[in-house]
């Protein structure tokens, strides 16, 4: 099934709709998926093969806006990380091993501060160690961007319940802030040229907030008075009890999803804490918006709907985690976390391996970017 | 439709109130023009309709102001969404969506109008305004034509019966102009809808409107027949100047009007006598085969340009059409991707930025960018150290360029003109004898752009050259020798003023529509007085 872009405004809405981008929560379901894989291996070949597939589908399937090329962004960071990671463990030290590589000169700490190294030997098990630990972070990274390049942020913001939606405008307002002051400070600079000074350091803040600052929150002001114009906040004053219902009702259920996702993640928590807290608190989550978007008084245009593609992505995913956490030893499940001490060279786990292949679906069913 | 009850605003601290005692009655279907000096209170009477003044501005409002017989009083602006529509001059910084379809809709969302209508009246809205092309594409990277039909098109879709837009074309070219008005135009005609627009430059709107409310520094509003009212106003458009000058009545606000009266003026006119070619000064700016590139997209490609002494020379083009890009490549502080620019016979852009400014001085598009300090004096004393000259250099080529600007006040709360006058004069203090304006008439009222007209003839007579971008077609009548086309980066017109913008009727200023080979009324004004 592959959609065609291009369409005019006569066509009927269901081939509109088939031409959209798809729901932004398919995208980020798909990337927390590949995340959940990478967050259960160290394995390099793994962790590679996470950052090939989320990069392929990333550059692929974005569409064609300006936010669309974050993956790049997020592909940069994830490599200082990584140098972060390893610079780390060369002053800290921490996994150590037979195979000293070289030995940095030892910082002599106080009797308090035992159990911590400054210098010291620096061995090759180790440096792989953080090496692959930088690595599963940098992937981490990466899964966040194809998500970011994939579906914009803004979108799924959209697609909140309708009680968040005060909330949500807001985060998008806010959102929208940091690039305007990049823009608006390069262009102070660059004015400020005209003055005959470039300023640089300290000063540079200085010459620079003042105009920047001015600039931002006259904006805000223009956009709130546009908000304002256009209808932001009508008819939302709900009566007190009823806002006062809501608000406890989605604050208790965040915090039982909280618990609930500890106690499960966490294999010492009491098993009380786990499932029965997490399911307490998404009933009264769901509770909590339901009152609350049964009493907002706004439509959404074209809200971005769940269908056949959208499904087929989240599985894609899906699959993929569920091959990794569920692979037999004798499929990969040994292979996931290789041993660094002694070292030996991990091998691909073939199942989780195949898995994150099926991640790639998507490349069949969205429309490509055009050239 | 809309009225207004004996309104009087007084924003807190103010000495004055902003509006006094308005009385008015704008009726249904009617396409409102109001006009003034800048400070008179426009920008408030428009925000007073939609209720944004007092509730949004705060200040005190009394009297009371009645919109489809609402009171503004109980209704704040979102209470009045679905009756008031209303377009800011500045569109780009009241999107809230990021794409055309998503902004076209906000409007309905917040009012809750059930999906289908949505989808029928966003493309309703999107073929009248002839956005359809453009429905996907994020709001960022359109032009600012587009930008403005997007702004006036979200305001539409929830159908309101009183539209109100604030100067809807100043940052526009002249055709994006046309468009944008055409379109408010048919909105009156066909639907009925009533519109209120604040304008400076009436040679572009006057002649779509029903009637004209000046608001005049002192006293009360004056409305009525276009042609009346603007006929006693300070601000008038050059065609209704003309038409006092020849003393036609009733005064005709369109070309068509006036140049169905022109025909014995222009007898009595004649030919213009050729002017002799001036003798241009030593070649001061020298540019070759200039390119400018950002990302992928080619800004300039190869523009040449040589301005001498005494030279104005004015450079005009679409939107986007590489005018910014020129000067600050000409400047040296811009990008440059290939070409050479000579000014005293090295590049600016090999110098540091302290001898680039003496070399060439540059008024970006917004001037505010320059200044960063709290008093305009403090501003002076500054550009004066920058510039290594004795103190007062730079206050006296402000008292120069714009007599009495007070310098304990703040650069922000100057007039657009003061602060314009400012900015130039701290670009002007190391003398330097290339000096660029980026759009600098822009927010500025007739008696301000030819005050400026007049300083830049005069800086052009000690021996500067000039050159400056702009979408205005009568400044550039006032002020320019020489007039540069631009499209698409690349230099399509280079001649003499009166040659090149006769040559094509958008760039033509009115007086020359109606009366052929001149320019401005001041120079049919002197010809006469010579006869």
């Amino acid at each position: 099934m592959k959609v065609a872009g291009g369409r005019s405004p006569g066509e009927g809405g269901r081939a509109v709709t088939a031409g959209r981008a798809p729901h932004p929560g398919a995208w980020w379901l798909w990337a927390l998926a590949l995340a959940v894989v990478a967050g259960r291996t160290t394995n390099p070949v793994l962790l590679g093969l996470v950052i090939t597939v989320a990069g392929l589908v990333a550059v692929t399937c974005r569409d064609d806006t300006p936010w669309a090329n974050s993956y790049g962004v997020f592909l940069k960071f994830g490599l200082v990380v990584i140098g972060i990671r390893v610079l780390f463990h060369v002053l800290l030290g921490g996994v150590g091993g037979p195979t000293t590589l070289i030995t940095l000169p030892e910082v002599p700490l106080p009797g308090w501060a035992r159990g911590i190294r400054l210098g010291g030997p620096v061995t090759a098990e180790g440096l792989v160690f953080a090496l692959c630990q930088g690595l599963q972070l940098a992937t981490l990274l990466c899964c966040v961007g194809a998500a970011n390049a994939l579906a914009n942020a803004k979108r799924l913001l959209r697609s909140l319940p309708a009680a968040l939606y005060e909330v949500s405008v807001a985060v998008v307002v806010a959102m929208t802030v940091a690039p305007q002051l990049v823009a608006s400070a390069r262009a102070v600079r660059r004015a400020r040229a005209l003055r005959g000074d470039v300023p640089r350091g300290v000063r540079a803040v200085k010459v620079l907030m003042a105009p920047v600052l001015e600039d931002a929150f006259e904006r805000s002001l223009v956009l709130a008075a546009a908000m304002d114009s256009r209808g932001y906040g009508r008819h939302a004053g709900l009566p007190a009890p009823a806002r006062f219902l809501t608000g406890a009702l989605v604050l208790g259920g965040l915090v039982g999803l909280c618990v609930g996702a500890y106690g499960l993640l966490d294999s010492t928590a009491p098993p009380l804490v786990g499932t029965p807290v997490l399911v307490l608190g998404a009933a009264l989550a769901v509770a909590g918006l339901r009152t609350g978007s049964r009493r907002v008084r706004r439509s959404r245009y074209r809200p971005d709907t769940w269908g056949p593609r959208e499904l087929l992505i989240t599985a894609s995913g899906v699959v993929a985690t569920l091959a990794t956490l569920l692979a037999p030893a004798d499929l990969g499940g040994t292979a996931l976390i290789p041993s660094t001490v002694p070292l030996e060279v991990p091998t691909l786990p073939a199942l989780p391996a195949l898995g994150l292949l099926c991640a790639l679906a998507p490349l069949l069913v969205v429309r490509r970017k055009k050239p | 439709m809309i009225r207004f009850e004996n309104v009087t605003v007084t924003y807190p601290d103010a000495p004055a109130p902003a509006l006094a005692g308005v009385d008015l009655h704008v009726p249904e279907g009617e396409l409102c023009l109001v006009v003034g000096r800048t400070g008179a209170g426009k920008s408030t009477l428009l925000r007073a309709v939609n209720g944004l003044v007092p509730h949004f501005t705060g200040g005190t409002l009394t009297g009371r102001v009645l919109v489809a017989g609402r009171d503004t009083r109980t209704n704040p602006p979102r209470e009045l969404a679905d009756v008031v529509g209303l377009v800011s001059q500045d569109p780009q910084a009241g999107f809230v969506t990021d794409s055309v379809e998503e902004e076209l809709a906000y409007s309905m969302e917040s009012l809750g109008l059930p999906n289908p209508v949505m989808r029928k009246r966003v493309e309703e809205t999107l073929d009248l305004l002839g956005l359809a092309d453009l429905r996907d594409r994020p709001l960022a990277t359109l032009s600012g034509g587009q930008q403005q039909r997007v702004a006036v098109g979200a305001a539409l879709t929830a159908h309101p019966r009183v539209l109100v837009l604030d100067e809807p074309t100043s940052a526009l070219d002249p055709g994006a102009a046309e468009d944008v008005l055409a379109a408010l135009h048919r909105l009156v005609h066909d639907l009925g809808m009533t519109v209120l627009i604040a304008e400076h430059r009436l040679e572009r709107v006057a002649q779509y409107a029903d009637r004209v409310v000046w608001l005049p520094d002192d006293g009360p509003p004056v409305a009525g027949d276009p042609g009346a009212v603007l006929a006693d106003a300070p601000v008038a458009p050059p065609v209704v100047r003309l038409a006092r000058l020849a003393g036609w009545q009733p005064v005709p606000v369109s070309i068509r009007d006036a140049r169905r009266r022109a025909a014995p003026l222009r007898d009595r006119l004649g030919e213009p006598t050729p002017t002799p070619a001036p003798d241009l000064g030593p070649d001061l700016l020298h540019a070759r085969d200039l390119r400018v590139r950002y990302g992928g997209v080619d800004a300039l490609r190869g523009v040449s340009l040589h301005v001498h002494a005494g030279e104005r020379v004015a450079v005009m083009g679409r939107n986007g059409s590489g005018k910014s890009s020129l000067l600050w490549a000409l400047q040296g502080t811009g990008t440059r991707s290939g070409g050479t620019v000579t000014v005293d016979g090295s590049d600016p852009a090999g110098r540091k930025p302290a001898a680039r400014r003496r070399a060439v001085g540059l008024v970006p598009q917004q001037p505010a960018d320059l200044l960063y300090l709290h008093t305009v004096t403090a501003e002076c004393e500054q550009a004066d150290r920058e510039a290594e000259r004795p103190a007062g250099t730079c206050r006296a080529l402000l008292d120069h360029l714009a007599p009495g600007v007070p310098g304990t006040r703040h650069p922000r709360d100057l007039s657009e003109g003061q602060r314009l006058a400012l900015v130039l004069a701290v670009a002007l203090t190391p003398e330097p004898r290339v000096v660029l304006l980026d759009e600098p008439t822009r927010g500025l009222d007739y008696p301000a752009k030819t005050r400026l007209a007049q300083a830049l003839r005069d800086l052009a007579d000690d021996g500067h050259a000039i050159v400056l971008a702009t979408h205005d077609v009568e400044f550039v009548a006032e002020y320019a020798t020489r007039v540069v086309v631009l499209a698409a980066g690349e230099t399509v017109a280079d001649g003499p003023t009166l040659d090149v913008v006769t040559a094509s009727p958008t760039f033509s200023p009115q007086v020359a529509k109606v009366l052929g080979p001149w320019l401005t009324v001041a120079d049919v004004a002197a010809a006469l007085a010579g006869r």
